[in-house]
């Protein structure tokens, strides 16, 4: 574990020319992000632009097919990189939320710490109660998933991430599974992570929420990055005709 | 109901008279005497043909039967208990392996496992029992498995089911959705960390069913033991049935044998049936 060194200076994630192709469908044709310590990047775009894939190749879920990629100063894109304790460092909510069904909620939030943090039993069930307390679900600890809502399965999902205490956090379309009528609790809980001060990168549908929360706001189409900036500037004034096009479809 | 397909030509008025006459709940109810006067036929032709006096004689004969206890529950039907007890926990501790072997990207252990699967898959559980029996002291002159009788049975009755539970658990292990592993190693947990914790303790609940069904095959597998032949105290039900077949030239001994396997296969296809709905309730 101590063999990585963090650099806090460095930016929180960097992504240098990203490439990366399925067979021969190219899905990610060169793409630069920078996301800031503190900061919360949203990413939006049509399906099929490649943005849960950028998400993806941060913790390598997806392998890249070429390009660099930073996480505090740490080359992830580094063969001889120790992954496991990088992914521990970095929370990741997946649209399908991706509980452990045969898991109690307590377990769900403990088990990585145990078992990868080398926690104890104790130690870690008390990080977990006080992060299901954050996301308003502390009376659910012995509840097995499928008794939960979506939306609060989401939000324990949100809990079992930050309980590993990572350093920052990634959300691959966290609410696009979601009933309507669901998805605000959901952004509450993030939208408060966003004010303690929480790195995110949000692939989101939700441009409430981007040009809220959002720090700053990438869109994509097509593999690359067409515009990027200010949310509210982004969304209320694209300069590139293919996101006037998207969010004429989506506002 | 939907419309025919074909348009069909109008039917006559007799006919069409007819047909309105019977309703689809009429004739369903017609067929079902019809089903049931089949039933009662057959059985009174049983009932008049056969001969029930000598069918007591030799199938439930009360002063042979008496004889079999406590034998029958005491040695044979704990040895069958036992072998296929041990048998099923050697092959389904193989089987894993055997899956993981199967799903490992290192081609060499896909190759071995499929062979392996394969093999004993493929050839007769007795082959393999006389194959171990009278092959293994030839092919490893000196050696004897360990346990007598029981290590042989668990060896090579194991073999057979590791075969067919490998493939079992490789499904279920699959059928466990991707999203799973990809939360686990997003939380930093190794690939066989996440295996062991998250995967395969789902891909078992999920087979839970089959492997149950598996269990049962091999109890009445474990009849073919017999072939390697028996002290009397190894003796389990089948082998038990046939020597009392032998000495009371009367097949009251194999029926009470037959029904001490349903003492054993039926509660277990029970829990597989409450198992089963469970699951389609759960769904």
């Amino acid at each position: 574990m101590s063999e990585i060194h963090v650099d806090t200076d460095a930016p929180a994630i960097e992504v240098r020319d990203l490439h990366k192709s399925f067979g021969r469908n190219e899905v990610l044709e060169g793409v630069d992000v920078q996301v800031e310590s503190g900061q919360v990047v949203c990413v939006i775009g049509p399906s099929g632009s490649g943005k849960s894939t950028l998400l993806r190749c941060v913790n390598r879920l997806e392998e890249p097919t070429s390009g660099r990629i930073f996480v505090e100063g740490v080359e992830v894109t580094d063969p001889d990189v120790d992954l496991d304790e990088l992914r521990s460092r970095i929370g990741m909510v997946f649209q399908q939320f991706n509980l452990f069904p045969h898991l109690t909620v307590l377990d769900n939030l403990c088990i990585a710490q145990t078992k990868v943090r080398k926690r104890s039993k104790d130690e870690a069930a008390e990080v977990a109660r006080a992060n299901l307390e954050r996301v308003g679900l502390a009376d659910r600890e012995g509840a097995y998933p499928a008794h939960l809502s979506g939306g609060q399965q989401q939000r324990i999902a949100i809990a079992r991430a930050l309980s590993m205490t990572p350093d920052l956090m990634l959300f691959d379309e966290p609410t696009s599974a979601l009933d309507p009528e669901l998805v605000g609790d959901v952004l509450d809980v993030m939208r408060d992570l966003a004010a303690e001060g929480m790195t995110m990168m949000v692939v989101t549908h939700e441009m409430g929420f981007a040009r809220e929360v959002g720090d700053s706001l990438v869109f994509m189409d097509g593999g690359v990055i067409v515009e990027q900036g200010d949310p509210a500037e982004v969304l209320g004034n694209p300069q590139e005709e293919r996101t006037q096009a998207f969010l004429s479809k989506v506002l | 109901m939907s419309a025919p397909p074909v348009p069909t030509p109008t039917p006559t008025r007799e006919r069409g008279a007819r047909a309105s006459a019977r309703s689809p709940r009429r004739r369903a109810e017609i067929s079902r005497y019809v089903q049931y006067a089949v039933l009662a036929l057959a059985a009174l032709a049983v009932g008049l043909t056969a001969d029930w006096a000598t069918l007591r004689e030799q199938f439930f004969n009360g002063e042979i039967l008496p004889e079999l206890f406590p034998r029958i529950f005491t040695t044979a039907l704990r040895n069958t208990v036992t072998y296929t007890a041990c048998a099923f926990l050697f092959g389904l501790a193989l089987g894993l392996v055997l899956a993981l072997m199967r799903l490992s990207s290192v081609g060499p252990y896909r190759w071995i496992a499929t062979t392996f699967i394969e093999f004993f898959r493929g050839v007769p559980a007795l082959i393999v029992f006389i194959g171990f029996y009278y092959g293994l002291p030839i092919a490893f002159p000196g050696r004897v498995l360990p346990g007598g009788t029981l290590g042989v049975v668990t060896v090579a009755l194991g073999l057979v089911g590791a075969a067919y539970m490998a493939e079992t658990i490789r499904a279920g292990i699959q059928a466990v959705p991707k999203g799973q592993t990809e939360a686990a190693r997003s939380l930093g947990m190794s690939h066989t960390r996440a295996m062991v914790s998250i995967v395969i303790p789902q891909a078992f609940r999920i087979i839970l069913p089959p492997l149950t069904n598996e269990l049962i095959l091999l109890t009445k597998d474990s009849s073919l033991v017999y072939v390697i032949g028996l002290s009397l105290a190894d003796s389990e039900l089948t082998d038990f049935g046939r020597r009392n077949l032998s000495q009371y030239v009367n097949l009251t001994p194999l029926f009470a044998v037959a029904l001490s396997y349903l003492i054993i296969t039926v509660p277990l296809s029970v829990v597989v049936r409450r198992m089963e709905a469970r699951a389609d309730r759960a769904r």
